[in-house]
Parts: structure tokens; C-alpha cells; sequence
């Protein structure tokens, strides 16, 4: 079946079973985004989806015909993409990495609607995304340090 | 191959529908966990799919004369947003999985998945809504209370789907929601109640309570509404717990729940500062 849509601002049609988790499709080419649990409780899947953030193991590829798809891939390159990537090594905000694509793109989304969260705010917007390293205190660290920064440097998410 | 339909049009989702019985798919955050293959590969299911999501007319949702229809497909973030929901259903969807997952899962989905666990469901009860469902015959409304069969189980017939939710606004009376889960952000309830309490010129006129998760369907405790409304505290509590018919399962054990669920109803009648006033054990 054929399927349009755009991944970090590409168009593409592909040619696939409509029934393909979103991640699947993503992780032939893009690997960034994660599968840790497969059933929408970890969050290291996390991409956003039309601007909103979603868990890509749980979306048929059907379901993103005409949609917009944007992976930490596309984030790495943005001014906030670079700009929370140095905040987060800077506050020790990944151990061994594999939750990091989805609590930056959990993150970024949380920015976004807020940019000035406070510490519960920021749990709450990571509440989705599970890691098993940090102990999450640095992580919430890292993101307040990128909201500092980014309102310094006038960067937006 | 499975068969699978993501249509634009109702008319159209209702004739796949009837004619080959497909599974309704809405935000899928309940059917992809159910029907997960292997890592890495896709979900099985073994009928035809009917996409929901692409409905514009079930993505909807408006408040007028005191009724507020929710779009069954419009996924919980959006029905957040919007600046009329009551105190008990922002209360209840913002405690459901988490902010990634609010923006797929559906009113609908929630509803039709038809769990005893539902957290949109008690204060659904409590609110009276009433469920459209529709299908090439025409469309009939269901009150929410005698839309479950049992666990998993409903009224819905295989040619139909839910469209609307229809949520009547309650007056200005005190609620109550409570979640009781392991912990805050995507875990299913162990219970999960809402109340509403209304009084007018210093008598209490209204009373209700629903309770998720002990029982094979969300209920209200109505002989205890009874009680409260008549004035007999103590009572009520005893009829309440009559109604709590709890399992032991993963989650909890029977008697955590019973007790819980008594508690809060307690924890209820004490924020009242009428039913305060009455001794409990
Ligand atoms: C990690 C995680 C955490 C969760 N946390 C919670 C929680 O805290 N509280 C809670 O209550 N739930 C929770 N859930 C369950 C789920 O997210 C909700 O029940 C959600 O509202 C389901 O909506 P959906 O649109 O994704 O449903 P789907 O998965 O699309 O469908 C669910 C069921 O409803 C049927 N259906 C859907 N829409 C319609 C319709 N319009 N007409 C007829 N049938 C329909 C489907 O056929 C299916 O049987 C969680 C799930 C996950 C994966
Ligand atoms: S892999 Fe999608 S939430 Fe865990
Ligand atoms: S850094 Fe290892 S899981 Fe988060």
C-alpha cells in the first residue's frame, strides 16, 4: 500500500504494509528513535507525530498516511536540538543512552507548551519515558538547565 | 494480509464496518499492546481494521444547553484542552497513561474497550453521559450505565460504532475523583472513584458515587446514594459495600480494593460539611 508522508521535513511515499508499526519503518533507515517495551510504557520511541508527541510503537504506518513525522534526527541539527544535546552532557543527563532520543523529544515537546516548566512540571511531561541509569534527577537537571539557556540565547524550541 | 480501511467519510467507516465486522481502531493504545506481535515486527490481528482517526466528525467537540458531545475519536489531549470540560472528566483523563499517549487515546477507545479499569469511566457515571452509537440502520443512545455487559463486554452491536459521547453538565455541587494506581503515570487503576454532592438551601438534593475496579463493571452505589440522601450515614457504608465485588488480580488484592473504594467514599462524605458531621467508623 502506498503511504505519503514527511519524515524531518522530506516527503516520501512508501510502498509498505499498512499495518507496520511506525517505529519499524522509522528504524530501516533512522535509528535514533528506540524500542524498549513495544507497548507504549517506555517512551523511547517517542517522535512527534503532526507536532504532537506520540509513541511510535504503538502506530500503524496506515495511520501517518498525510502526516507530518519529526525524530530526534531531524531535532539533532535545530538550534534547540544542539542546544539541549549540550545541556544534557553537560548536567550528565544520559548514562547509557538508549532512553535519551525519547526524553529529549518528551522534552522538547514539554519546551514547547512550557517553556519555563518547574521541577513537577517537568515530571509530569517526562511521566511517559522510563530510564533505568540516571535516577532521573539528572535528566530533570539537564532540562532546566536548557530552559535557561535557551531563554538566555533567545533560542526557541 | 489483513483487510483494513482508513476512510474519510462515516458513511463509508459504517458499510466496512457491516460488511465485514472490522475491529474499530481509534488511537490504538489499547489494541496494539492486545495484539502485539514480536519485536520488531507488526501487530496480528486476525479481522479486518476500520481506522477511526481520520473522522473529522468523530473528532469533534462542542458544549450547548448544558450537554457537552465529545467526538468518540478525539484524543484525550485535545478533549483536555478544551476550556468547558467539568472539574471530574479533566480530573480523570489528565490521570490516564501519560502525555504521548493522551495524544492518541481516545474518549471512545476507553469507553469501548469496555475495562473495569476505564479512569474515564466513573465520572462518566456520575455525569449520566449518554453513548451514540450508529450504524447503517440508523443510531440509538445508550445511558453509560447500561452500555457494559461484564469485562471486555458491551452492548455494541457488530455493525456499529460509538460516534458521540453526550456528558450533561452537573450543577454547582462539590466533586470528588480519586485514582488509586502503583504509580502516578501509566498504571491502570487499582480503583478509581468520582462523587458529586449537591446541596440546595442547606439540605443535600443530590448524591452520587462510582466506583472502577471492583466490580465486573464500573458502578454507581445507588442504595447508598439512597441512604445519604435519607440521612442515614452508617447505613450507606454497609449498602456500599454490598455493591463491591473485587478480584484479586495483578494489580491488587480483593480486599485492598474493597476497603479502598470504601475509603474514599469516606474520604467524600468527609470534604461535605454536612456528612462530615456524621460518625463513622
Ligand atoms: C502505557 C499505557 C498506559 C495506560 N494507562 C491508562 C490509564 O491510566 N487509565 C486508563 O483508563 N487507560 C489506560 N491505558 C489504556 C488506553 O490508553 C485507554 O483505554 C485509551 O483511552 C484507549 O483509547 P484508544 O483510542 O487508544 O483505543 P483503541 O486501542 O483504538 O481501542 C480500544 C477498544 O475500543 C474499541 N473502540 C475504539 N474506538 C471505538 C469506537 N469509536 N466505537 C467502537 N469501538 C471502539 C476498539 O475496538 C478496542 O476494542 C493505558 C495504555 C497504555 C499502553
Ligand atoms: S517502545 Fe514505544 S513506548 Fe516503549
Ligand atoms: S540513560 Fe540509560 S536508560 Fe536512561
Amino acid at each position: 500500500m502506498k503511504i505519503k508522508m514527511t519524515i524531518n521535513d522530506q516527503s516520501h511515499t512508501l510502498d509498505v504494509h499498512p499495518m507496520m508499526r511506525l517505529l519499524d519503518i522509522l528504524r530501516e533507515n533512522l535509528t535514533g528513535s528506540k524500542e524498549g517495551c513495544g507497548e507504549g510504557e517506555c517512551g523511547a520511541c517517542s517522535v512527534f507525530m503532526n507536532g504532537a508527541l506520540v509513541n511510535s510503537c504503538l502506530i500503524p504506518v496506515l495511520q501517518c498516511d498525510e502526516a507530518e513525522i519529526f525524530t530526534i534526527e531531524g531535532i539533532k541539527d535545530t538550534a534547540a536540538g544542539k542546544l539541549i544535546a549540550g545541556a544534557f552532557a553537560e548536567a550528565h543527563s544520559a548514562q547509557c543512552g538508549f532512553c535519551t532520543p525519547g526524553m529529549v523529544m518528551a522534552a522538547v515537546n514539554l519546551l514547547r507548551q512550557n517553556p519555563n516548566p518547574s521541577e513537577a512540571e517537568i515530571r509530569e511531561g517526562l511521566s511517559g519515558n522510563i530510564c533505568r541509569c540516571t535516577g532521573y534527577d539528572m535528566i530533570v537537571d539537564g532540562i532546566q538547565l536548557a530552559a535557561r539557556r535557551a531563554k538566555e540565547e533567545a533560542v526557541p524550541w | 494480509m489483513v483487510n483494513c480501511l482508513r476512510p474519510k467519510s462515516l458513511d463509508e467507516a459504517l458499510a466496512f464496518r457491516a460488511e465485514t465486522k472490522a475491529l474499530p481502531f481509534a488511537g490504538g493504545t489499547d489494541l496494539m499492546v492486545k495484539h502485539r506481535g514480536y519485536s520488531g515486527t507488526g501487530p496480528r490481528f486476525d479481522r479486518p481494521v476500520l481506522f477511526l482517526d481520520a473522522l473529522e466528525s468523530l473528532r469533534t467537540i462542542s458544549l450547548s444547553n448544558g450537554l457537552i458531545r465529545i467526538g468518540a475519536a478525539l484524543p484525550l489531549a485535545d478533549i483536555l484542552a478544551f476550556s468547558g470540560l467539568p472539574e471530574l472528566l479533566r480530573r480523570s483523563l489528565s490521570s490516564i497513561a501519560a502525555p504521548g499517549l493522551r495524544n492518541r487515546a481516545s474518549l471512545g477507545g476507553n469507553i469501548a474497550n469496555a475495562s473495569p479499569a476505564g479512569d474515564s469511566l466513573p465520572p462518566l457515571y456520575v455525569h449520566e453521559a449518554l453513548l451514540v452509537l450508529k450504524s447503517l440502520r440508523g443510531e440509538r443512545q445508550v445511558p453509560i450505565d447500561k452500555f457494559f455487559t461484564g469485562p471486555g463486554a458491551s452492548v455494541l452491536a457488530e455493525d456499529e460504532i460509538l460516534s458521540e459521547i453526550q456528558v450533561p453538565l452537573l450543577g454547582q455541587g462539590l466533586v470528588y475523583y480519586r485514582k488509586v494506581g502503583t504509580r502516578k503515570a501509566n498504571a491502570l487503576s487499582k480503583i478509581s472513584a468520582a462523587g458529586y454532592a449537591l446541596t440546595q438551601n442547606g439540605k443535600l438534593t443530590d448524591f452520587r458515587f462510582a466506583v472502577g475496579a471492583v466490580a465486573p463493571t464500573v458502578i454507581r452505589l445507588k442504595k447508598a446514594e439512597e441512604m445519604l440522601l435519607a440521612g442515614t450515614a452508617e447505613a450507606a457504608l454497609q449498602a456500599a459495600a454490598e455493591y463491591l465485588r473485587p478480584i484479586d488480580d495483578q494489580r491488587s488484592t480483593a480486599a485492598y480494593r474493597t476497603q479502598t473504594a470504601l475509603n474514599s467514599l469516606k474520604e467524600f462524605m468527609g470534604m461535605h460539611p454536612q456528612l462530615k458531621s456524621i460518625k463513622m467508623k
